[in-house]
C-alpha cells in the first residue's frame, strides 16, 4: 500500500496574467521507505507540486486532484488538521537551510519546540530526544550545539540540523526540495548516505526534488521526470537513467558531462529555453525543443502511457528511432 | 610565460577583535592563453579569494601577482593602468552584477566609451557583434536584465568582460545555480572563448565534472593553499593527493547504478586556526604520524604536475596496502 497518493494534482497560481498553470495533472505514488525522485529544470512545477501537499502555496493558488496521505485527503483537511500532520508525520527539508533555520532562535529550541507541540514531551524529554536526533545526523558535540544559534555552522552542518528537526517526531515521509543543492560535493555525498541511512533504519520515505541527476541516480528507487508542470517519463530509476525513452529525458542526461568524453567534445545542450508558466505551447510543451517532434506532437499533447515497466508521454521513442 | 602568473600568494582578512585570518596562506596558480585553467576546492578553502588577489581586488600580503609581465596592483583610490583592463572578472551571481534599470546594450557599451576603444560611431555595432558573440539573440540590447534567463544572465556579464578586449577573464563560479542545459551551453560558451579568442581563462567552480570536461588543467585547494596541480585528465585519472581523490569520488554519476558517492567526513577547519603539519590530516584517510607535525611541501613533478603530500615523499612507506585497509573500513555516514 502507498503511503502518499497523488492523482491528478493541478496547480494553478495568481499572477499578474490571470491564473497560470504550474503543475498540469501529474500522479505519483510513494511506498513506505522508498525514495521518489523528481527531476526536471527550473519552472517545471517540482516544487510547486510539493508545496501543494504541506498547504504552504502562495495565496491565491488553486489547488485542485486528489492527495491521499494515508488515506486522508490532505486537500479537504483544515489548515489545523493539516498543520497537526505536517511537521510529524509529513515533513520538509528546503534547499537552503539558512532560510529555514530560525536565525534568532538556539538550534536547541527549534529541535524541541515541535515535539513538544506534537508528542507533548515535558522539557526534559524534549532536550534528551534532540541529542539523539543530532547524534543521529551525526552533529559532534550536540550538549554544546544545542546552545548555538545557526550561523555558527556551516552550511552542511545546518542542512544536517534542519533534517534532525524535520525527523524530530519520525515522519513517515521527508519531502525533500534540493536538499544538496547549496552543498559541496563532499558534503552532499553525507547528506545523500545520510537519507539513505534513515530510510533503511528508520523505513523513512523520501520525496527528493532535484534537478541534479546525479544525485537522483545515488539514492531514488523510482523516478518522474517532469517538463512544464507534466511529467514526462516515469519508472524505476535505472531504467529511466540508463535507457531514457522520452526524447527530454535523453536531453537531459546528454547535456551532463561525461567522465569518458573525449576533451573539446562540445557538451550537448538542449536548444532554447524551457517555456514559462502560461506561455506553454500547443501540443507537446517540448515540441519546439525536440529533434524528434512530428506534426502530431504540435497539435496534441501525448498521453503518459504504460510502455514495457514504465510510463511514457512521447509517440516518437528515441530508442526505436535511431 | 603564462599570461597570469600568482606566485606564493597571500591573503589575509582580519576579523573582529583584531583576529588576523590567513584565507590564501601562499597559493601559486598560473593561467596560460587559450587554455582554461580549472581551480576547485570546498566552500571556505579561499578560492574565491585567491579570484580576487588575482584581479587585485584584495590586497596581497605577501608574493606577486603578475600580468602580461607586469604587477597587478590593488585597486585604489585612483583609477586603474588601462593594461589593466585587459584582466576581467564574472561573479558567481550576474544578476546583483548587472544594473536593473539600465538596458543591456547600454551596460555593454560602457567599457567601450570609457576606454574608448571603438569611434562612437561604431559603438551599436560593436555591442551588436558582442551580444553573437556571446550566444545573445539580436534584440537583446534593448531588454533589461530581469527579462533573461540564469544562463543568459551570465552569457550579459560575460559579454561586458568581452568589451574590454581581455586576455583574461577570470570566472567565480559562473555555472553554480544553473540548469544541466544551460550549464552546457555556457561551458561550451567558455571553451570556444578560449579556443577562438585565445583568452585565458581562470575557471573557479566547485561543479567538478564541469571543471574535468572543460579545463585543461587543474588546482586543487584546501584551505588557502594547493594540494594538486596538473593536467586536467591525468589528476583526474591518477589523482595523488588525498583530498583530489576524496573530491572525485564524492561526485556522483547519472548512470542509474544507485551507488552512492563516497563522503568525506568533517569539515573544511577554521582558517583562524589551521591544523598544525599537513592542512588536511585531520579529515585524510590515510594520515600518519609526519602528516600531524611537518607541513608537507609542493613536489614539482614531471608533466608541470605538483603535489603537497607526504605520501608521494614516503612512498617506501608500504602505502598502498595501508591505503586498502583504511578505505574498506570507512563508513561513517
Amino acid at each position: 500500500m502507498s503511503l502518499l497518493d497523488v492523482e491528478g494534482l493541478r496547480v494553478r497560481l495568481q499572477t499578474a496574467d490571470g491564473l497560470v498553470t504550474v503543475v498540469d495533472g501529474v500522479d505519483y505514488r510513494v511506498g513506505p521507505g522508498e525514495v521518489f525522485g523528481i527531476a526536471g529544470e527550473s519552472g517545471s512545477g517540482k516544487t510547486m507540486s510539493m508545496l501543494a501537499l504541506l498547504g504552504l502555496l502562495p495565496d491565491g493558488a488553486v489547488v485542485e486532484g486528489d492527495i491521499r496521505f494515508e488515506d486522508r485527503d490532505l486537500l479537504a483537511l483544515s489548515p489545523t488538521q493539516l498543520r497537526d500532520i505536517s511537521g510529524r508525520d509529513l515533513a520538509m527539508v528546503f534547499q537552503d537551510p539558512l532560510t529555514s533555520l530560525h536565525p534568532m532562535l538556539s538550534v536547541g529550541l527549534q529541535l524541541t519546540e515541535h515535539v513538544r507541540r506534537h508528542l507533548g514531551l515535558d522539557k526534559r524529554a524534549a532536550e534528551k530526544r534532540a541529542l539523539e536526533l543530532l547524534e543521529e545526523v551525526r552533529i559532534p558535540d550536540g550538549e554544546a550545539a544545542l546552545h548555538a544559534y545557526p550561523h555558527q555552522f556551516s552550511g552542511g552542518m545546518r542542512q544536517r540540523i534542519a533534517i534532525a528537526i524535520a525527523m524530530a517526531c519520525r515522519p513517515k515521509l521527508l519531502i525533500a526540495d534540493e536538499p544538496t543543492t547549496a552543498l559541496d560535493v563532499t558534503v552532499q555525498a553525507g547528506i545523500l548516505r545520510l537519507l539513505d541511512r534513515l530510510r533503511r533504519e528508520n523505513g523513512l520515505a523520501v520525496v527528493l526534488v532535484t534537478h541534479d541527476l546525479g544525485v537522483m541516480s545515488a539514492i531514488a528507487d523510482r523516478v518522474s521526470i517532469f517538463y512544464a508542470g507534466r511529467v514526462v517519463e516515469s519508472g524505476p530509476a535505472a531504467a529511466i537513467l540508463q535507457q531514457p525513452r522520452h526524447p527530454y529525458t535523453r536531453a537531459l542526461l546528454d547535456a551532463l558531462p561525461h567522465p569518458e568524453a573525449a576533451r573539446d567534445q562540445p557538451l550537448v545542450a538542449i536548444p532554447g529555453a524551457p517555456p514559462s508558466p502560461g506561455r506553454t505551447p500547443p501540443g507537446c510543451a517540448f515540441n519546439p525543443r525536440c529533434s524528434y517532434a512530428r506534426e502530431s506532437c504540435l497539435v496534441e499533447v501525448p498521453p503518459l502511457l504504460e510502455v514495457s515497466g514504465r510510463q511514457l508521454a512521447c509517440p516518437v521513442d528515441p530508442l526505436a528511432a535511431r | 610565460m603564462s599570461v597570469l602568473e600568482l606566485r606564493d600568494v597571500v591573503v589575509d582578512y582580519e576579523r573582529r577583535g583584531g583576529l588576523r585570518v590567513r584565507a590564501v596562506a601562499g597559493a601559486s596558480l598560473s593561467v596560460e592563453s587559450g587554455q582554461i585553467a580549472g581551480l576547485v576546492g570546498e566552500s571556505g578553502c579561499g578560492k574565491s579569494t585567491l579570484a580576487r588577489a588575482a584581479v587585485g581586488l584584495v590586497k596581497t600580503v605577501e608574493g606577486s601577482v603578475v600580468f602580461e609581465g607586469s604587477d597587478v596592483t590593488p585597486l585604489g583610490r585612483r583609477g586603474r593602468s588601462r593594461e589593466l583592463a585587459r584582466l576581467q572578472l564574472v561573479f558567481q551571481n550576474p544578476y546583483s552584477s548587472l544594473n536593473p534599470r539600465r538596458k543591456v546594450g547600454s551596460q555593454l557599451a560602457d567599457a567601450l566609451t570609457t576606454l574608448g576603444l571603438v569611434p562612437s560611431s561604431e559603438r551599436a555595432g560593436r555591442v551588436r557583434e558582442l551580444c553573437e558573440l556571446v550566444g545573445l539573440p539580436p534584440g537583446a540590447v534593448d531588454r533589461f536584465p530581469h527579462e533573461f534567463s540564469g544562463g543568459q544572465r551570465q552569457r550579459i556579464a560575460i559579454a561586458r568582460t568581452l568589451a574590454a578586449e581581455p586576455s583574461v577573464i577570470v570566472l567565480d563560479e559562473p555555472l553554480a545555480s544553473l540548469d544541466a542545459s544551460a550549464q552546457a551551453q555556457l561551458a561550451n560558451l567558455l571553451v570556444s572563448l578560449s579556443r577562438d579568442l585565445g583568452l585565458g581563462l581562470l575557471l573557479i567552480s566547485h561543479d567538478l565534472a564541469i571543471v574535468r570536461h572543460i579545463a585543461d588543467s587543474v588546482s586543487v585547494m584546501y584551505l588557502g593553499l594547493m594540494v594538486e596541480t596538473g593536467a586536467t585528465r591525468p589528476l583526474w585519472e591518477h589523482p595523488l593527493h588525498p583530498y583530489s581523490e576524496a573530491l572525485i569520488k564524492a561526485i556522483p554519476r547519472a548512470d542509474g547504478s544507485g551507488v552512492l558517492p563516497e563522503a568525506l567526513p568533517g569539515e573544511v577547519p577554521d582558517p583562524g586556526h589551521p591544523p598544525a603539519g599537513c592542512r588536511f590530516h585531520p579529515r585524510c584517510p590515510y594520515a600518519f604520524d609526519r602528516c600531524r607535525s611537518e607541513d608537507p611541501p609542493l613536489l614539482e613533478l614531471a608533466d608541470n604536475r605538483s603535489v603537497a603530500c607526504w605520501l608521494q615523499s614516503e612512498t617506501a612507506s608500504g602505502a598502498p596496502a595501508e591505503r586498502a585497509q583504511l578505505v574498506a573500513g570507512r563508513d561513517v555516514y
